[in-house]
């Protein structure tokens, strides 16, 4: 494996600004990367190596001109295949949009663009980002490089993925109920959901409106708060877009490795912390033990409540599909993406077009998700349903303030297991459901969130990972500790978590196949 | 299909409403004439080539997000002021959401129980001169759809058609829903109120400058409810009848004509022990009667909820004094205050209203015609012209300041009528300003006595026999005489000057000579 | 008693426009029952004094400028249509009015 791929984005933006690499060298040494794990990993859906190679090429033009350019020029990205990428294919994971090429680029993918980050191709997802396994993929599941045989978590399974084995230094991933914390939980890797509104929806393929959000995927604290920089600002295309109020993360991120956190109150989550939650041991344990280090830092740990957030996972299942169904309708086979006809209907109708694509094209879980939703905002029901989740968003809104009052940060296990093996929870929706318990209340509130990993189990020797939660617009603070931990953390394992993965050989390859 | 029995299921209308007490009620639709859509960039022009006024948001592709147009905010609100309604505090978008191909995202965003303006009235003329004060009950933001041409089977009808094609240059257009309240009270004049409705918020909505509002065009139209119930005493006491919805009456006689049909048609299977079924009904123009459309019924389900993609509109109560302030005068007020100004009679003036020609007045007006003058134009030769051209007066390419050029000078004794009306025939031939068509045609009067004369003289050689009926007394054959010469002269001489020429020449013989 | 039909799933997989045989009826049916059961608690938890929570942040009055932006050709618009004619997109014959 070259070097180049086990570096950080930081190191490698180093090292190109510097010219002692050019930024063809290292997107190539990444796609070699690529083409020698990826078969087995699977965590692109689309390579994107002639784009990806000329891109780089005009970075390094740009520089030996003298160009001004952003500071993560030449670092070579992965992208979910949830965002827009004009002249890429984006298909969401699904069959529905297979082919599908869009016309536009997502207002994150344009950023990337314009701060001159060389796409290398888009990552598997669990169809429309509707799964915590990326099982639901219609292209086939990822698999965790700790352990081929195990899920990488989802729905942005491919972006943790291709950072775990080193097939890109940075991606980017969003995050509705989790998406891209648990599964940089579960492979050992850096998530972020920033603050709602923080980074732009346009171009992001729609799960849940009120719930989604893009945010950036890295191997360490740093290298997350250089690409929320890039990824994050207001937006004139997305009415949802924060006008102002973006803390300086990057600031964040080297004040907080550098002058520790002495002082912050850390607020645990009883409601996330063991009870009936079905944490597993080691995962705990690593969580306690990241808060032994939070305070032999100098930091202060309080019990917070948060009694609402025992209704989250109900008002999450009823808000995401509800939003979901309708975000979804947009599918019928008219304008783009696939069209069949039903089977033995001569000159069917549009009707009969749309509803046996839509069966064709979704996978089961986005069916379900779709038909839930339909039950939750139909009439007679809306009240019961769709009305009493929109108040348990408010109870817990109210229960983030009160917990805020008392803690400046708050901290939970992100995921209540490590990876677990594939296809063990694919016939039971609610215990995959489960995955996002402790994710989930973010989302509902609009704060931000950070993943970061806690060690290895002991009962499996797999990643956990501790969140960390902040108020809205406060995603500095997520920096700030994130970073802080991160290095005691990495202090006390004598390097970084990744080191300790099972190198990805081709016997170990070659037995997937 | 139309069977025909549906033909003869009517009551005669008098029979009818000595029966029952018609309750009415009217949606209309209005496309504002905003540079831009509803929620994206998009430009609005009429008949442009499909599909080249469309972009992600309109076309519904996946990932584009809608952001309100603030012209088209302030323009709901305004027509919301003009209708005497209030305007809510706090309001949001809502999606109702149902499949339909021409819709792109299968969902329209509209506004369901929190409308940007609510509980207003309009008071409208009846041609008798009275007022019926009809309550408005709300008026709300919504987008417009695509629009499709049915292709195969009988020609654009959707019925047998094999295909069909689709252009969403409309999609998004901004449009304002006006619902009314129940219309009571109005007995056998309903019709009558209902067409006055139409008129007058129509020409409300011109005088706001907000929509073209041309029915022909479909900028502007007319849903009509309608329901009977039994005659009585107390008649607020008897509950409504069930209603039918007779979509897209698109024309100011239409909507009386629906109306007028459908209180025959709900009276004859009323008197005739049937139900009327609550659905929806179209209108057929070229024969004047309703047919059976889909049926309203319980799987009709909207799923309204509020709109995730576009954040709630609270508008400053300061900012909505100041779009008060620029309501024009309310247009029933301002037409008596003119009428008093320009001393017509209460039929000249309803004359002038009912051609639509009031505003065309009032600039010729200003622009130096006298009103009796600038009247004479617009009802007599422009109103002849447009109806040749089965054009509206507002569309005749001429401008009430050309109108008062034409006519001063006619007054100026420049031109005669017959000239004046050569040289509007010019300006509407688009040859430019009056005066310009008077130069470019030579259509001056020839005021030389000796061209005139030698005219006379060759008029009255051609024409011995005319000449001695002069001589012999009859002064009244001169006619004949100045017709000719008139002719001769392309009508380019003042007629009266002709005949004292003439009779100059021709002396009566005294008899006794 | 199952808090959803079979029936009932039925007429929804209508609403969403989703072909559905028999066997993915009972399947879909079944799971749903599994699922609301799991969601039904929050009809519990809220009053009917708490407010209910559209939008996590609280925005208002987000609006653009009415100018025109460019947008696509309609050679881009109907570059991924399944089907295309007379630079329109084509769709199957359409069975009732709006």
């Amino acid at each position: 494996m070259s070097e180049l791929t086990r570096r950080t984005a930081a190191d490698l933006a180093q090292l190109l600004s510097s010219g002692e690499v050019s930024a063809v060298e290292v997107t190539q040494a990444h796609l070699d990367r690529i083409t020698e794990v990826d078969a087995g990993v699977h965590s692109f859906l689309h390579v994107a190596t002639e784009s990806a190679l000329a891109d780089a090429a005009a970075v390094d033009a740009a520089r030996a001109a003298g160009e001004d350019l952003g500071p993560l020029a030449g670092v070579p990205i992965a992208v979910k295949d949830v965002m827009t990428t004009q002249g890429l294919p984006t298909t969401a994971g699904s069959k529905m949009l297979e082919g599908w090429v869009p016309p536009y680029d997502a207002t994150v993918v344009r950023k990337l663009r314009e701060g001159r980050l060389v796409m290398l191709g888009k990552t598997n997802m669990d169809e429309f980002a509707m799964g915590s396994s990326t099982e639901h993929s219609a292209y086939g599941p990822t698999r965790n490089p700790w352990d081929l045989n195990r899920i990488p978590g989802g729905s942005g399974g491919g972006s943790a993925a291709a950072l775990a084995a080193f097939e890109a230094p940075l991606a980017t991933g969003t995050d509705t109920g989790g998406s891209i914390r648990q599964p940089a939980s579960v492979t050992g890797t850096v998530g972020v959901k920033p603050t709602y509104g923080a980074v732009s929806r346009y171009g992001l393929i729609a799960m849940a409106s009120s719930l989604d959000q893009g945010g950036p995927c890295a191997r360490t604290v740093l290298d997350a708060a250089l690409l929320h920089e890039v990824m994050a600002g207001p937006d004139p295309l997305d009415s949802t877009s924060l006008t102002g109020g973006y803390p300086d993360v990057v600031a964040a991120a080297r004040a907080g490795a550098k002058d520790g956190i002495a002082g912050l109150k850390i607020g645990v989550i009883r409601e996330l912390h063991g009870g009936e939650g079905g944490y597993q041991a080691g995962v705990l344990a690593r969580f306690d033990e990241s808060l032994a280090l939070l305070t032999k830092a100098g930091a202060e740990i309080v019990e917070v409540s948060c009694p609402s957030f025992t209704a989250a996972l109900p008002a999450y299942y009823l808000i995401m599909p509800s939003e979901a169904s309708s975000n979804l309708a947009k599918f019928d086979a008219m304008r783009y993406g696939l069209r069949v006809g039903p089977q033995g209907v001569e000159g069917p109708s549009a009707e009969q077009v749309m509803a046996a694509t839509r069966a064709a094209g979704f996978g089961d879980e986005v069916k379900r998700r779709i038909i839930l939703g339909t039950y939750a905002l139909s009439s007679g029901y809306y009240d019961a349903y769709y009305g009493s989740a929109q108040k348990v968003r408010t109870l817990i809104q109210r229960d983030f303030a009160a917990a805020f009052a008392q803690a400046d940060v708050l901290v939970s296990p992100t995921a209540p297991t490590t990876a677990f093996p594939l296809g063990a929870k694919l016939d039971d929706p609610l215990s995959m459901y489960l995955q996002d318990v402790a994710t989930i209340p973010a989302n509902l509130a609009g704060i931000p969130g950070m993943s970061l990993p806690s060690g290895l189990a002991d009962e499996d020797g797999l990643p956990a990972g501790i969140q960390l939660l902040a108020p809205a617009q406060a995603d500095d603070r997520l920096y700030r500790v994130g970073a802080a931990l991160e290095s005691l953390l990495v202090e006390s394992w004598g390097g970084q978590i990744l080191d300790k993965a099972p190198v990805l050989d081709a016997k170990t390859l070659e037995a997937i196949r | 299909m139309t069977s025909l029995s549906q033909f003869a299921e009517v009551l005669d209308y008098d029979e009818a409403l000595a029966k029952f007490d018609p309750v009415l009620g009217l949606e209309v639709h209005v496309e504002l004439n905003t540079n831009t859509k509803m929620f994206c960039g998009c430009p609005t022009e009429f008949g442009a080539e499909p599909n080249t006024q469309v972009c992600p948001v309109c076309l519904g592709l996946p990932g584009a997000l809608p952001v309100l147009n603030q012209i088209g905010l302030e323009s709901a609100i305004r027509i919301g002021l003009a209708l005497n309604c209030s305007i809510a505090q706090w309001c949001r978008f809502a999606r109702k959401n149902y499949f339909y191909p021409d819709m792109p995202k299968n969902f329209q965003t509209s506004q369901y129980d929190e409308p940007i303006a609510f509980e207003g009235y309009l008071d409208v003329e009846l041609e008798d001169g009275e007022t019926f004060r009809v309550q408005i009950e709300r008026a709300h933001m919504e987008e417009d759809t695509g629009k499709s041409l049915h292709i195969g089977g009988a020609t654009g009808r959707i019925q047998g058609a094999e295909y069909s094609l689709v252009d969403y240059n409309r999609a998004g257009i901004p449009l304002i829903e006006i619902v009314t309240k129940p219309i009571t009270g109005a007995g056998e004049r309903a019709p009558e109120v209902a067409k006055a409705y139409v008129s007058a918020l129509r020409e409300l909505l011109r005088a706001l400058g907000v929509s073209d509002v041309k029915m022909e065009q479909g900028s502007m139209r007319c849903d009509v409810n309608a329901s009977l119930r039994p005659r009585a005493e107390d008649q607020d006491s008897v509950p409504l009848g069930t209603r039918t919805e007779t979509k897209n009456v698109n024309s100011l006689r239409s909507v009386e004509r629906a109306v007028k049909y459908e209180i025959s048609r709900h009276a004859a299977v009323l008197t005739g022990g049937g139900k009327i079924l609550q659905e929806t009904r179209h209108w057929h123009e070229d024969t004047g009667i309703t047919t059976s459309g889909r049926e309203k019924s319980d799987a009709e389900d909207y799923r309204y909820f509020p709109e995730p993609d576009l954040v709630p509109i609270a508008p400053d109560a300061a900012w909505v004094e100041e779009l008060r302030g620029t309501l024009p005068e309310p247009p029933a007020r301002r037409r008596r205050r003119l009428q008093g100004e320009w001393n017509f009679s209460d039929k000249e003036m309803r004359d002038l209203y009912n051609s639509g020609a009031v505003e065309l007045v009032e600039a010729t007006v200003a622009a130096g015609a006298s009103p009796l003058a600038a009247r004479k134009w617009w009802t007599g030769e422009l109103s002849r012209l447009a109806n040749l051209e089965e054009k509206q007066l507002s569309e005749m390419p001429v401008t009430p300041a050309q109108i008062a050029q034409l006519q001063a000078l006619v007054e100026s004794g420049k031109l005669t009528d017959t000239l004046a009306r050569q040289a509007l025939e010019g300006v509407l031939a688009g040859e430019g300003d009056p005066e310009q068509v008077v130069e470019k045609r030579g259509l001056v009067l020839v005021s030389d006595d000796g061209a005139l004369g030698e005219a006379v003289d060759r008029a009255i050689a051609a024409n011995p026999g005319v000449a001695d009926k002069i001589r012999a007394g009859k002064v009244q054959a001169a006619g004949a005489l100045i017709g000719s010469v008139m002719k001769e002269m392309r009508g380019k001489a003042d007629a009266a000057r002709v005949r004292e020429l003439v009779l100059e020449r021709l002396p009566v013989d005294a008899p006794d000579a | 008693m199952p808090a959803i039909s079979r029936d009932e799933v039925a007429h929804l997989a209508g609403l969403a426009r989703i072909e559905m045989s028999p066997d993915e009826l009972d399947r879909m049916a079944g799971q749903l029952d599994v699922i609301l059961g799991a969601v039904a608690q929050v009809r519990e938890v809220a009053g009917d004094d708490v407010p209910a929570t559209s939008h996590p942040m609280p925005l208002v009055n987000v609006t653009r400028p009415d100018v025109p932006r460019p947008g696509l050709s309609a050679e881009q618009a109907l570059a991924g249509a399944p089907a295309q004619q007379e630079q329109r997109f084509r769709v199957p014959r359409i069975l009732e009015e709006d």
